[in-house]
């Protein structure tokens, strides 16, 4: 092992003058570590401790008919049998707290399981070996029904319906599709212009988080009618909100203790212990542990989820990729949890760490009859990174190119527009892949080695291209009929949208008072934020341009009818009401001014627009216009929704209330 | 249930209580005793996460009938300092960044004391056997290794 | 029956927090009544040293030794809202509501001072080591100790500070997917030299030479220790991981850690690394969250690697070695592929 710091690279944009700041000090909590000291969450000692444990369907997919528990309640030790009827609110979703998504999961479920291991009873005993013993002993009469475990037979018309809330098996976005899209450029046209195409389809395995603590918590009744929890979640407030909604509990009756965790990786996100927890200690009056064990934490504790992949790349002789297409399915397993918004963040990363001036993607949150999926490091992305990266070096063996050398010819730069229509800024992806070349002895080519991410960026490579579209995949077509998942499929109806289209980019919020802002002279980096100028005025960067276009009529829920043609020909339309045209920036946005202020590009342009070609399909792809001229006096372009939450329903608080909802 | 009475010495302390049959040492010394240095990772003798030493060899607490250690000396990782002094192993993982969660640590610093009392020179293969009964999640194990074999020539240095 | 050695390559970037229903973090900070600083979160330490780098950034920002501060978290009933720890969010969010947090305690504290000294507070700077002192006259000097009583026992001041920072909810445009999913992107890349056995279908990995590019290392050790443990788990993910062996088939999940396999520390693998910075200018002191995407890029290493030993594109994970096997027999035994230019 060994680590160097290569301060001589970026040296410029950074002031090293920090007392603390870069020094390697010992951790905080490592002498509670070496010691034994520190305490996690089962460290907390109470007399009396009461513990939980579950009933678990072994089926993946099966309905409740009976359950009996007289064998159970008889047994000495055994306190209380917690059923699905006494969770005060037995409906959630996890990102509910932040209004994405409906409430689709049970804390206990009543009904039918839709995967292996959903706990449909709880008891609690005195002992741990009482509660499992227990459990043991409770008996169910179960009607098995047909499952589906693969994410595609998952999409078929007949595939059995996994979770009633989506019952076509697959996340409904915006109220619109099955899928979330990503559009940007032309991609029939750059494949068209290519001299290869490269596809292959790529599988991520499901993966165990494996903390080595597993997840747990203990609660127990506090003084002044509160309860206290003790909890190894890896977001105290996301776990106490969690609690506070189901339990339909104020949230000022729940103190949450944690912060010390035996690791996490994404694995302790999922706030199911701590109601569980609290609920016990609030019918029996005392301490109550609920935790997984080791087999429950890797089967029944959400794993990161599998993912399929699919790419398409058109490339030229010289090996720049003109088009990329994605088809991605995240498996959810039975309840949303986090996959929704996996494939959100997923979508904002693609096309990966390159630009390429033609991209689309379809990327589908797909039910299946598993346990759920959740977060683990690298949420969202580590998956159709492994895809991309093999991707590339297929490429690179295509077109006959060294594999380093295809990534830095394709690689983003300051200033280039992203797929997700924001400028890429302070990359290094060039400068990584040339330190690590050099220091495993890999010989580049000339022109790799001189390329940086500073230079030859931006300017055509700023333009947002017009951008070729459709309305496929809504939702619900899927159950009456195969539909093709790839974006822009043959034989789907193109629209489009105009050239540099673009809405207002996000930034961090301004301090709130002048005086939360830190010096610029002291924050150690030269840019833009650290420049001379005094402290910021707090009103003097507004946390997002307000948009003088008044946001459109939120669409309904009901998809058109799917017979219908939903427009007729390809010209410009607008995606939400089919009207034509965008109205407020048709010409396209202006260029220049969206490139930041940063080097001006010295040596020749990399060509990266796609030459006009023949028509491809239904379409007659056209060289994008070059965008006009600035247009200072026009507003931005507002995209068609620019912020879509997903579903709420309306009058939910949006944060940890005890008030009911639903 | 029926309770048995057990003593034996925790980290050279007399400790005697009563526990139920099939009680797992680990669960005593942690609800029993309140040491809680050991930890449960798994239950089922996989990570090492609760290792302890009985009359100086290794075992796993959660493995282990409590009741069989009636007269044993009990050791943990809370009892590896001398009062505010710390153990080599101890300050190696400290200086050397050998811990991240913590979790794990206890235990491998069981299972390194006890190479080190048998084995003052241990070579880094000797190492990296006698730690590979634990798991951990968060270092790569390099850390670890390194930090051993630190606290190794630091001992020796100081017995020299 | 032979070892045929390859090489692949990786390198990938990594988004900084989340957008969809925004990402706020809260800190607050305060004095005791000698001057030494507490600071209150609700952030959750892992493992990755959360506590660790916030104190270093609260220090850093107070202008004040790190011995002097300590962090608590996390509990609710003291600890402002944060998010959790994912995402890769942590140093970002919560290390810039500390700073926030602290510049304002820092702005009491040197108005506290500058009464003492009879100056105005913007004349005044920190040395760090627990000294206030008039900018260009260092003789005209306060302890933060001494400031810390007199605000509070004379001028009835507090020494606190409150900081939030926020980066508002942007969802995705259903036809587009525009959006603006983060403000920063981490970054890395990575060889891998792999040795395959085309008997046993093992693959052992014998070397990673990697850059990575974290804005700033706030803590050098604490980055290493990132890097270093997150190869290990990409390592691990390639080779050894998963819950579901026969994906999409339920069946042979693993319930115990003999089952659930991960490579020990008989298989560490020498690591060589670089660090980059180049700081991101809304993130604290440039830091970006290393956590992540340490661990990312060595998935496709391998299996590019492998296909460079012997031919095989292993497209599905884990790439275990009856995977390696049945593709072996497949495509007829190894063909191993030189390096292109």
């Amino acid at each position: 092992m060994s680590i160097e710091f290569r301060k001589d690279l970026f040296a410029e944009e950074r002031d090293d003058r920090l007392n603390e700041i870069g020094q390697p000090r010992i951790r905080q909590d490592i002498l509670g570590h070496v010691t034994g000291r520190t305490r996690y969450y089962d460290d907390h000692l109470f007399d009396g401790l009461l513990h939980m444990r579950c009933v678990r369907s072994p089926h993946h997919n099966a309905r409740i008919r009976s359950i009996d528990t007289s064998a159970a309640e008889r047994m000495a030790g055994v306190v209380r049998l917690v059923r699905p009827r006494d969770v005060p609110h037995n409906i959630n979703t996890l990102l509910s707290l932040i209004g994405f998504g409906r409430d689709d999961e049970p804390l206990l479920q009543p009904e039918r399981c839709a995967y292996k291991g959903e706990p449909i009873l709880a008891i609690i005993a005195e002992t741990e070996r009482t509660a499992r013993e227990a459990c043991d002993a409770v008996r169910v009469d179960w009607e098995v029904l047909p499952h589906v475990l693969d994410v595609e037979a998952a999409l078929l018309p007949e595939a059995p319906v996994v979770n009633p809330e989506y019952p076509n098996n697959t996340f409904d976005y915006h109220d619109r599709y099955d899928h979330q899209k990503l559009r940007f450029g032309d991609i029939d046209a750059g494949f068209a212009a290519a001299d290869h195409i490269v596809e292959g389809e790529y599988q991520m395995s499901p993966i165990e988080q494996a903390p080595m603590e597993t997840c747990g918590a203990i609660a127990a009744p506090e003084t002044n009618d509160r309860f206290v929890c003790h909890t190894a979640t890896q977001a105290l407030f996301f776990s106490l909100g969690t609690t506070a909604k189901l339990l339909d509990m104020a949230s000022s009756r729940l103190h949450f203790i944690g912060g010390t965790v035996g690791g996490g990786f994404g694995g302790k996100v999922d706030s199911l212990t701590e109601p569980m927890a609290v609920l016990g200690a609030r019918l029996t009056g005392r301490p109550v542990k609920f935790a997984w064990d080791r087999p429950e934490e890797m089967q029944v504790g959400a794993p990161r989820g599998a993912e399929r992949w699919r790419i398409k790349d058109g490339v030229a002789a010289d090996g720049r990729i003109l088009a990329r297409s994605f088809t991605g399915f995240f498996d959810a397993g039975a309840y949303t949890r986090l996959s929704s918004y996996a494939i959100v963040k997923c979508v904002g990363h693609l096309p990966g760490p390159y630009t390429i001036p033609n991209v689309a993607a379809n990327v589908y949150c797909v039910y299946t009859n598993r346990t759920p999926a959740t977060a683990m490091r690298g949420f969202g992305i580590t998956g159709v990174d492994f895809a991309i990266e093999c991707q590339m070096d297929r490429v690179a063996r295509a077109v006959g190119i060294d594999p380093i050398a295809l990534r830095i010819l394709n690689a983003y730069r300051d200033g280039d527009m992203k797929a997700h229509r924001r400028e890429a800024k302070n990359t290094a992806l060039i400068e990584c892949a040339q330190v690590a070349a050099a220091k495993a002895g890999w010989t580049l080519p000339a022109e790799a080695l001189a390329a940086s991410s500073l230079r030859d960026g931006g300017v055509a490579r700023a333009e947002i291209p017009r951008t070729v579209t459709d309305q496929a995949g809504r939702i619900g077509e899927r159950r009456r009929a195969v539909q093709p998942p790839e974006p822009l499929a043959p034989g789907v109806p193109r629209g489009e949208i105009p050239a540099g289209t673009r809405g207002s980019a996000v930034v961090a919020a301004a301090p709130q008072r002048s005086d939360m802002a830190l010096d610029p002279t002291r924050i150690g980096h030269r840019t833009a934020l650290s420049q001379p100028a005094g402290p910021r005025a707090p009103a003097a960067a507004p946390p997002v341009s307000p948009s003088p276009t008044p946001p459109r009529a939120p669409s309904v829920a009901s998809p058109p009818p799917a017979a219908q043609p939903l427009y007729s020909t390809p010209p410009t339309f607008d995606p939400v009401t089919s009207q034509p045209s965008l109205g407020s920036a048709p010409g396209g946005g202006p260029p220049a001014s969206h490139v930041p202020g940063i080097t001006p590009p010295t040596g020749p342009q990399p060509k990266v627009t796609v030459p006009p070609t023949g028509a491809a399909g239904s379409s007659a792809p056209r060289h994008p216009e070059p965008p006009a001229g600035p247009a200072p006096t026009t507003p931005p372009h507002r995209s068609s929704e620019p912020f879509q939450r997903g579903v709420r329903r309306p009058g939910v608080s949006r944060f940890l209330s005890g008030a009911r909802r639903r | 249930m029926p309770k048995t009475p057990v003593t034996f010495t925790l980290n050279g302390a007399e400790t005697a209580l009563f526990v139920e049959q099939g009680a797992n040492l680990l669960d005593v010394l942690r609800r029993g005793v309140g040491e809680l240095s050991a930890k449960q990772g798994c239950a089922q003798g996989g990570c090492g996460a609760c290792t302890v030493r009985i009359d100086g060899a290794l075992h796993l607490a959660c493995l282990t009938l409590a009741e069989t250690v009636e007269g044993a000396a009990v050791e943990t990782a809370a009892g590896l300092a001398d009062g505010p002094t710390l153990h080599p192993l101890q300050t190696a993982f400290m200086e050397g960044f050998a811990a991240q969660c913590g979790y794990c640590t206890p235990g491998m610093l069981m299972a390194a004391s006890t190479l080190l009392e048998d084995t003052p020179n241990p070579t880094r293969d000797e190492v990296i056997e006698a730690i590979s009964g634990n798991l951990c999640r968060c270092t790569g194990y390099a850390p670890i290794v390194d930090a051993i074999l630190e606290a190794a020539s630091h001992m020796r240095r100081g017995a020299a | 029956m032979a070892l045929h050695r390859g090489r692949g390559f990786a390198c990938i970037n990594y988004p900084i927090g989340m957008n969809l229903g925004g990402d706020p973090a809260q800190a607050l900070v305060h004095a005791t009544p000698d001057g030494k600083f507490m600071v209150a979160l609700s952030a959750i330490d892992l493992g990755q040293g959360m506590k660790s780098v916030t104190r270093q950034i609260a220090a850093e920002a107070l202008g004040v030794p790190i011995a002097d501060v300590y962090v608590d978290t996390a509990d609710s009933d003291t600890g402002p809202h944060d998010m959790g720890s994912f995402a890769s969010r942590g140093t970002h969010r919560v290390g810039n509501a500390v700073i926030r947090a602290a510049a304002e305690a820092r702005q009491q504290l040197l108005e506290a001072a500058g009464e003492e000294l009879e100056v105005d507070a913007g004349d005044l700077d920190t040395d760090g080591r627990g000294n206030i002192h008039v900018k260009g006259a260092p003789s005209r000097t306060i302890t933060v100790a001494d400031t810390a009583v007199a605000a509070q026992f004379s001028q009835g001041r507090t020494i606190s500070g409150r900081g939030i920072f926020l980066i508002p909810p942007s969802g995705a445009d259903p036809e587009t997917g525009e959006m603006t999913p983060v403000t920063t992107f981490a970054h890395a890349a990575l060889i891998i030299d792999v040795e395959v056995d085309d008997e046993t279908g093992e693959v052992t990995v014998t070397e990673i030479n990697s850059a990575y590019e974290v804005g700033r290392a706030l803590n050098p050790k604490l980055v290493e220790q990132q890097l270093i443990g997150g190869a290990w788990m990409g390592v691990s993910h390639a080779l050894y991981e998963t819950t579901e062996p026969y994906y999409p088939d339920r069946a042979h999940g693993a319930e115990d850690f003999n089952a659930y396999l991960m490579p020990g520390p008989g298989e560490i693998v020498p690591h060589t690394i670089a660090v980059l910075e180049r700081p991101a200018e809304d993130a604290p002191y440039g830091g970006k969250g290393p956590g992540e995407m340490c661990a990312n890029p060595v998935l496709p290493a391998i299996a590019n690697a492998i296909h460079d030993a012997i031919g095989i594109r292993c497209d599905a994970l884990p790439i275990t070695p009856e995977r390696v096997l049945r593709a072996l027999r497949a495509q007829g035994g190894a063909r191993p592929k030189a390096n292109l230019p």
